[in-house]
């Protein structure tokens, strides 16, 4: 069986002001479907290019990136958008809430990219927001809710539109251990299944019980991928 | 997408006022000083106006505008009333005469003479008495705001308005008596001089004795008789000048504008308005769109379009731009309509909502295109930088 993500030879270098800088040099991994994937090491190891490659937002320089077996790097842009707004969803370390909106309308986000009409698109938002917990909240603005819950209502936009592959960067870093746990828990619960995988990258040893495998990075390199189980 | 846009932007409600308020300075100022240099403009050649009833004004060649009096010979009027296609030919007086008022001052006025047999050239409405009490001697009808300010008599108390003139009030012109007889609504002149009308005959009495003292010929086509034609064969005749009524009015008006100060002190203005405007909605708008990038670029993650988000920008600048741009035309409505019994000069015709128009939606492009490129270029991967 195909694996849900394959890098293989994954390379991208930097030019910061005439001095090259490479933060993936050669990655070569596969990622499951249906597998809770984190990816860990000290900062500026290449973990957030590497989910912003598998992610598609940012292009590789050499190497290939199938997602779910399509090579992004090679499709046209806007195949690519269309690919990124229906397979893949987005859980940010700052919650990424787009502060105006409340958080139905934040939810129904990404399916109004996919062009569903918007009340239909606040209506399914609001019984994902219930599976999150917060139906009673849908109302409330970003600025309303807490840290625990803007991330909550960051998980249900990342689900709304059933993607196949969520990628979260520094999901708990946020927020407190408690509910950083909770928040994983959550998104375990409710996004993993063997259609969907997860990626995480995170600095944050106490979640790492929660991932299937975890893949070590450093210097641009997977230095090492163990499994939990 | 547009509903999103649209959240985003009135989201923020400081800066959402800010775009709007430097909008509606720029709406403001570029519909605002347009006007009153229309108004003033038009009053260039608001005498011109007033005098309804002829087609064609015949005058001296080398006359420049309507208050550049070169007198002709009586006997021009003659000859024009003699070429084919006049119905009739009447003779006016229009010159700056000096008049004592009654506490001694002197004003200078702006007389002007009627056909004493028709008073053709009258003012455009009476307020009181008629236009037909001219007959009458020594008479004289003043315009309102004349006899109510420069020809009105010193107030008894000091500091007070001055008492109007009235019908049966007399005063001076070039040491003969003139009476009031008349009060008239006339249009505001670019000169502001009191007017006082009387008949043909009375004003060259009135007048410094000269051997030419008519000031225009006032001719009435006959029916169906081409205008174009007709003022070229008067010119071709007389070797006078003819012009219909527009063509002087354009005559006094190019006048103006290529021989005063007014048009640059004036498009200063509104160029200031529209850079200031511009600086600030550009300014404001840009920052916007900064302060928004993130979430731009969470959109663009997500797999929202280029032409999405341009769109959604676009919806935002037009918005912004009509909300601004209608309340910069409304407040200047307002201040045309709470000056319009002043002296000031305020004319606010359809055509100045279209230049203000476009130059309120040149501001919004330009500080569209500004953000829209920022928005583009962006990389959808600043998601991950925090």
């Amino acid at each position: 069986m195909n694996p849900a993500v394959r890098c293989q030879n994954v390379v991208k270098t930097y030019d910061t002001g005439g001095q090259k800088v490479t933060a993936l040099n050669g990655i070569n991994l596969d990622i499951a479907m249906g597998e809770l994937m984190m990816l860990v090491g000290p900062s500026g190891c290449g973990k957030t290019t590497l989910i912003s490659v598998i992610a598609g937002i940012l292009d590789q320089d050499d190497g290939s990136c199938e997602v779910f077996g399509e090579d992004l790097l090679n499709m046209r842009s806007r195949d690519k958008l269309n690919f990124r707004a229906r397979n893949i969803g987005f859980v940010f370390q700052a919650f990424n809430l787009l502060p105006s909106l409340n958080a139905a309308e934040n939810v129904s986000v990404p399916l109004i990219i996919n062009g569903m009409k918007r009340i239909e698109a606040e209506r399914k938002a609001i019984t994902i927001l219930e599976h999150v917990g917060l139906g009673e909240r849908w109302q409330s603005l970003p600025s309303q809710l807490s840290g625990g819950q803007q991330q909550r209502v960051a998980i249900a936009r990342a689900l709304v539109h059933s993607p196949r592959l969520i990628v979260c960067d520094e999901p708990t870093s946020a927020l407190d251990h408690e509910t950083g746990r909770n928040v994983m828990a959550l998104l375990k619960d409710v996004a993993l299944h063997k259609d969907r995988t997860l990626v995480i990258v995170t600095h944050d040893a106490r979640i790492f019980d929660f991932a299937d495998r975890i893949a070590e990075m450093d210097d641009g390199h997977i230095i090492k991928v163990k499994s939990t189980k | 997408m547009n509903h999103i846009a649209l959240k985003m932007l009135m989201g923020d409600k400081g800066k959402y006022l800010g775009i709007v308020m430097g909008l509606t300075f720029a709406s403001l100022i570029m519909t605002q000083q347009p006007a009153i240099f229309l108004g003033i403009m038009s009053r260039t050649y608001s005498f011109i106006a007033d005098v309804g009833l002829p087609d064609i004004w015949v005058m001296d060649p080398k006359v420049q505008f309507v208050d550049d009096i070169k007198p002709l010979q009586d006997t021009e009027l003659y000859r024009v009333r003699g070429i084919s296609g006049v119905q009739w030919a009447m003779p006016m007086y229009k010159g700056l005469l000096k008049a004592r008022l009654t506490d001694g001052r002197f004003q200078t006025c702006n007389v002007v003479g009627l056909d004493d047999a028709t008073l053709i050239g009258g003012p455009p409405v009476m307020l009181e008495g008629k236009i037909d009490d001219l007959r009458r001697s020594d008479s004289v009808i003043v315009d309102i705001d004349g006899a109510r300010d420069k020809l009105g008599k010193p107030s008894p108390t000091v500091g007070g308005k001055p008492t109007p003139l009235k019908i049966g009030d007399s005063l001076e012109l070039n040491d003969r008596r003139a009476i009031v007889v008349g009060i008239a609504k006339v249009s505001r002149t670019f000169q502001s001089q009191p007017v006082v009308y009387t008949t043909y005959s009375r004003a060259k009495s009135y007048a410094p004795r000269e051997r030419k003292l008519l000031s225009f010929v006032l001719v009435k086509a006959k029916k169906g008789q081409d205008l174009a034609e007709l003022t070229r064969r008067i010119h071709e005749t007389t070797g006078l000048a003819a012009y219909t009524q527009a063509e002087f009015k354009t005559l006094t008006f190019e006048y103006f504008i290529h021989n005063t100060g007014i048009p640059i002190n004036f498009g200063t203005s509104v160029l200031l308005g529209f850079i200031v405007g511009a600086a600030i909605a550009g300014q404001t708008f840009y920052n916007f769109t900064l302060g928004n990038l993130l979430q731009f670029g969470v959109l663009k993650a997500m797999g929202t379009s280029n032409w999405t988000l341009l769109r959604m920008i676009l919806l935002q600048a037009v918005l912004v731009g009509s909300i601004g741009y209608g309340l910069g035309v409304g407040l200047t409505a307002v201040f045309g309509f709470a000056m319009r019994h002043t002296i000031l000069a305020f004319k606010f015709p359809w055509q100045l909502l279209l230049f203000s128009g476009a130059g309120v939606s040149l501001i919004c492009v330009f500080a569209a295109i500004i953000s829209i490129l920022k928005v583009i270029r962006l990389e959808p991967a600043i998601v991950f930088k925090g």
